[in-house]
């Protein structure tokens, strides 16, 4: 049986894990290779890494450290933050990550996404989106509006829209990240996580607001999520990946419990 | 020297990072003249299938690969896609493929499955073994590997199938006929069973 997966995610911003609440206030945490080996052999069952200020300096992504990882880790890992077009996502693959996690380009140029997923295969390509809850129901009809360049800039374009283009451009898995409950530890967004597993036929990985073993249950019974991404809860060391797979397995919930 | 097949799709590192934790080396190629000279083959397995055949021929390796693998008798072992490359043809593209062994690589097709899964089946899964294989020797049953894939193989023959996995249907997970094995699943990322496996196909083929 197919098991749902606990992604630890790593924020990097020069060669070094950080941490910050709705993408502001970052306290760094430690070295990317050394953590990615820490929770690797801990039992998580992937790992994403985000460039988190090459978008937004318009830079490339730290490839050098991607082929670190790839070294130390055997465990596949997704890699996203300032992937600008086809030759940065071969550059990520090729470094050895699993797949290679796009926003903003997905965002202003769909088209390079479909030529993505037809050169590499769907499965290599991610598509992570952040959406913010809104009033605006007549603009949005899903009550959330995509944003991206973490937050600093809205796109007009409805989450459960953008969710079924991105299926319909080939992409292999979609990672909600609520923008609202990002580092917050009170829980995954379950309402914004189900609708979209739910009307996609992709894997859908929730993200944001992990901060109990609880919530986790909640995301995979409640909300259908494939995956979750846990930051906050394992960084700060308050839980072990051991810990919160035991309280999964607990809940009835299918984990990978040897590794 | 193990030769791990360079067809220009990227992340041949992966296969060999696994294998230098071992303490196994190989090299990645697509000289037709050190693919020749190869005792040992690794297809390893990203991108899509036509591209991958388009660029085995375009690097003039296509055929040289055939000769080893089903004349030679040279051990290979086909990745994820890899292991669909050494099947006659896959739904995915239109271009035939190293027809070493019995089988068609097919898509998903969950019609007769009452719940909906999605594709691709990314994930930990378990293998079921269905034959006795020097690949699994010292590996138990029902052990998990990492899949990320949404074509499945199809074997004409049931006595080539080494494991099933379980995603909605019962699928090939692996085969082996003589020289030639496959693995749907990724044993370069699959932790510790996976180097277990890489092991096996090292040491004793």
């Amino acid at each position: 049986m197919l098991t749902k997966r606990i992604v630890p995610c790593l924020d990097v911003r020069n060669r070094i894990v950080t941490k910050g609440i709705k993408f502001q206030n970052n306290v760094d945490l430690g070295d990317p290779v050394e953590m990615a080996v820490a929770y690797s052999d801990g039992g998580c069952d992937e790992l994403v890494f985000y460039d988190i200020t090459a978008s937004a300096e318009r830079r490339s992504i730290d490839i050098a450290m991607v082929r670190d990882v790839a070294r130390a880790v055997h465990i596949p890992f997704a890699v996203g933050g300032g992937i600008a077009d086809l030759d940065d996502m071969y550059r990520v693959l090729d470094a050895g990550a699993e797949k290679v996690s796009v926003n903003s380009l997905a965002v202003h140029n769909p088209d390079i996404i479909a030529e993505g997923a037809r050169i590499f295969g769907s499965q290599c390509i991610v598509i992570g989106m952040d959406p913010v809850k809104t009033s605006d129901t007549a603009a949005f009809p899903s009550g959330y509006e995509i944003t991206t360049r973490g937050f600093r800039e809205r796109t007009g374009l409805d989450a459960l829209e953008w969710a079924r283009r991105a299926e319909q451009l080939g992409v292999g898995e979609i990672v909600v990240n609520s923008v609202d409950a990002d580092g917050t530890r009170s829980g995954y967004e379950i309402e914004l996580t189900r609708m979209i597993a739910v009307n996609v036929r992709i894997p859908v990985v929730a993200s944001g607001g992990g901060g109990t073993p609880e919530h986790l249950v909640d995301v995979f019974n409640l909300a259908h999520a494939d995956a979750a991404i846990i930051a906050s809860m394992v960084h700060t060391g308050d839980y072990t990946i051991a810990a919160i797979k035991a309280a999964l397995a607990a809940a009835g919930v299918p984990i990978r419990k040897k590794w | 020297m193990t030769v791990i097949i360079d067809y220009g799709m990227g992340n041949l590192g992966s296969v060999q990072n696994a294998l230098k934790k071992i303490g196994k080396t190989a090299i990645v190629s697509s000289s037709r003249a050190e693919v020749s000279a190869a005792t040992k083959i690794i297809l390893p397995g990203v991108g899509s299938f036509d591209m991958a055949i388009h660029n085995l021929h375009k690097m003039g390796i296509f055929h040289t690969l055939k000769e080893k693998i089903i004349n030679n008798n040279t051990p290979t072992l086909g990745i994820c896609l890899g292991m669909q490359l050494l099947t006659r043809g896959s739904e995915e593209g239109k271009f035939e493929g190293l027809n070493a062994i019995d089988a068609d690589t097919r898509r998903f097709d969950f019609t007769n499955v009452s719940i909906g899964l999605r594709v691709p089946h990314i994930g930990w899964n378990t293998l079921h073994q269905k034959k006795e294989s020097r690949l699994f020797k010292e590996m138990p049953d029902k052990a998990r590997f990492y899949f990320i894939h949404s074509y499945v193989v199809k074997c004409t023959d049931c006595h080539d199938v080494l494991s099933y996995t379980n995603y909605g249907y019962d699928f090939v997970s692996s085969f082996e006929k003589e020289n030639i094995l496959g693995c749907q699943f990724h044993p370069e990322k699959s932790h510790q069973n996976g180097m277990q496996l890489l092991k096996s196909f090292s040491e004793r083929y």
